[in-house]
């Protein structure tokens, strides 16, 4: 089979995500990649060296400088006249893109997969994760998003595919970009990160958010993640948000604190390796997936922590 | 201008999950279901844009057996003006939402369609984008503002670390996300009134659309599950762990 993987990318460096999806990918066949994006040839050059990696398709266009669905989905169409699957992460962009695809090439796209059993079969959350539903297709074209914590990532040298140019599919006139507020950090982003921690509503305002979690998060080289409360109330941004309705991540160690662990939330971090839980309530039933639980109050425990470190 | 907005009926947000034990499904038997609540946000909003006079009629739309009555009734409660069902005691996937749902729109020639990012069922997140790709209209997916003036929509999305903005020619379609507004609750005597609005009752062969699944669900299980691991007394101890684990040095 020949597979697709479109590239997740800021313009100049491949984004983690893609790395996931290649692995995906090579357990169904030949993995050729797709860079679309504008001023890309560095980003081109980077994914070559992803191994195992045959082909890079490269289209270099303004309409594709924002990743756009409208103009990118054409683009992908046509590259699927010789490819029999594509696959997306599960990012924003991803899940954007792909169904648009899917309708175009009349294909029943699978969401979110977990695993591949066979060239037809793949597991998948349903329920946010409650229930696991193992699905096969009938479709002759596949696409598929790939949840990037459920494969290991493909390693980002000793490849050599290569580069080819494809010829852009224009500017569809239906969407423009009209800007973007990314939040600038130094810490990891949430979904590669190694180690997170969280908070949650417990910590009562913005301000302790800030003065608590901030500090062990640096110390530890931990990304910064939130319940859903905590996102509700306004102690930071929504993309904070890990749980059903935010980012689903799987580090090597999830510090929660002040999470009382709500379905919404577990759904979110409970495939992380290790989980460590910080809370006042001992019946919370964050502690019943926490590999070592800490009963107390965060506002004496975190700083105590932070400083012991 | 007229919006169109899709509704479905799944299992209530605050109802856990149970799978079957023969591993078909999850137990809907005898479960509270309610309105999928992405699309009671996508109500919301057609509501909000209505009362600011840039919308002048709301049609709520679903797909899936005769229950789906109530959840229309739901949105017409609310403040949708009128309704259509579309019968099937069939499962329908998103593809063949999506292909009735674009009949519909020819018939109905919406200016907008505002639809709920995903079902909290199967999660798919799919339908509104695969009617955007099957009518050629933009996409305005997790949208957290919708602004709509002179022939555009400027739509702000969720992304991965932050907001976008996108500018869309109508006729578009949105999706929505969390924070796009919190849903007002149907009153009363609004509840009595959609007694009375018109709902339609349609099949999908009403509109020439092969409704028939593309993908076989084999089996549904339960996630492997976590037990539970120890307490630590104090700090000492907990930083004591993160070092033998090698987090902290």
């Amino acid at each position: 089979m020949k597979t697709l993987v479109w590239v997740e990318h800021d313009g100049t460096a491949v984004k983690d995500a893609t790395l996931a999806v290649v692995t995906a990918a090579s357990k169904l066949g030949e993995v050729h990649l797709l860079v679309a994006g504008q001023g890309v040839d560095g980003v081109a050059a980077e994914a070559a060296k992803i191994a195992g990696v045959g082909k890079v398709h490269v289209a270099d266009d303004a309409a594709y400088a924002h990743a756009l669905a409208e103009n990118v989905a054409p683009l992908i169409v046509e590259l699927m006249g010789h490819h029999d699957a594509v696959l997306f992460p599960a990012t924003s962009n991803g899940k954007n893109i792909a169904p648009r695809v899917a309708a175009l090439l009349d294909v029943m796209q699978i969401s979110d997969i977990l695993s591949v059993e066979s060239a037809d079969t793949f597991t998948r959350p349903i329920y946010a994760g409650n229930a696991i539903a193992t699905v096969q297709t009938k479709d002759t074209k596949l696409v598929i998003t790939v949840r990037g914590t459920a494969f290991e990532k493909a390693a980002t040298s000793g490849g050599s595919g290569s580069i080819e140019t494809v010829a852009s599919t224009g500017d569809k006139g239906l969407s423009t970009f009209a800007g973007s507020e990314i939040a600038k950090s130094e810490r990891p982003e949430l979904t590669s990160a190694k180690i997170i921690v969280s908070g949650g509503r417990a910590l009562q305002n913005s301000e302790n958010f800030h003065s608590l979690i901030e500090p062990l998060a640096d110390k530890l080289g931990a990304g910064v993640g939130a319940s859903r409360a905590a996102v509700d109330a306004g102690y930071v941004p929504n993309d904070y948000q890990v749980g059903q309705t935010g980012k689903i991540v799987a580090p090597e160690v999830y510090i929660a604190i002040g999470i009382s662990g709500a379905i919404q939330h577990l759904a979110g971090m409970k495939d992380s390796k290790t989980i460590i839980a910080i809370n006042k309530d001992e019946d919370a039933p964050i502690f019943q997936v926490a590999d070592i639980g800490l009963v107390g109050d965060l506002f004496k425990i975190v700083p105590e922590l932070t400083e012991k470190l | 201008m007229k919006v169109l907005v899709p509704v479905k009926r799944v299992l209530d947000y605050n109802v856990k999950p149970r799978v079957k034990a023969d591993g078909t499904g999850v137990d809907l038997a005898n479960v509270k279901m309610s309105m999928n609540p992405f699309d009671e946000i996508a109500v919301e909003e057609a509501i909000r844009l209505k009362e600011k006079g840039v919308v002048t009629e709301i049609v709520a739309v679903s797909i899936g057996e005769q229950k789906s009555q109530d959840t229309l009734r739901t949105a017409l409660a609310m403040g949708a003006d009128r309704a259509i069902l579309v019968v099937s005691d069939d499962k329908v996937e998103p593809l063949g939402v999506a292909k009735l749902l674009a009949k519909i729109a020819e018939e109905e020639k919406p200016d907008l369609i505002i639809l709920g990012k995903q079902a909290i069922d199967d999660d798919n997140n799919q339908t509104g984008q695969m009617l955007a790709g099957l009518l050629g209209w933009g996409q305005g997916t997790f949208a957290s503002a919708v602004v709509v003036a002179d022939g555009v929509a400027k739509v702000t999305r969720e992304v991965d670390g932050g907001s976008e903005t996108e500018d869309l020619k109508l006729p578009a379609i949105v999706t929505t996300d969390l924070r796009l507004n919190e849903p007002r609750y149907a009153s009363l005597p609004n509840i009595m009134k959609a007694k009375s609005k018109p709902m339609a009752q349609k099949t999908p062969a009403d509109y020439g659309v092969d409704v028939a699944p593309r993908l076989t669900t084999l089996k549904v299980v339960e996630p492997a599950k976590r037990t539970a691991g120890v307490k630590v007394a104090d700090v000492d101890e907990l930083v004591a762990k993160l070092k033998a684990m090698g987090v902290a040095k």
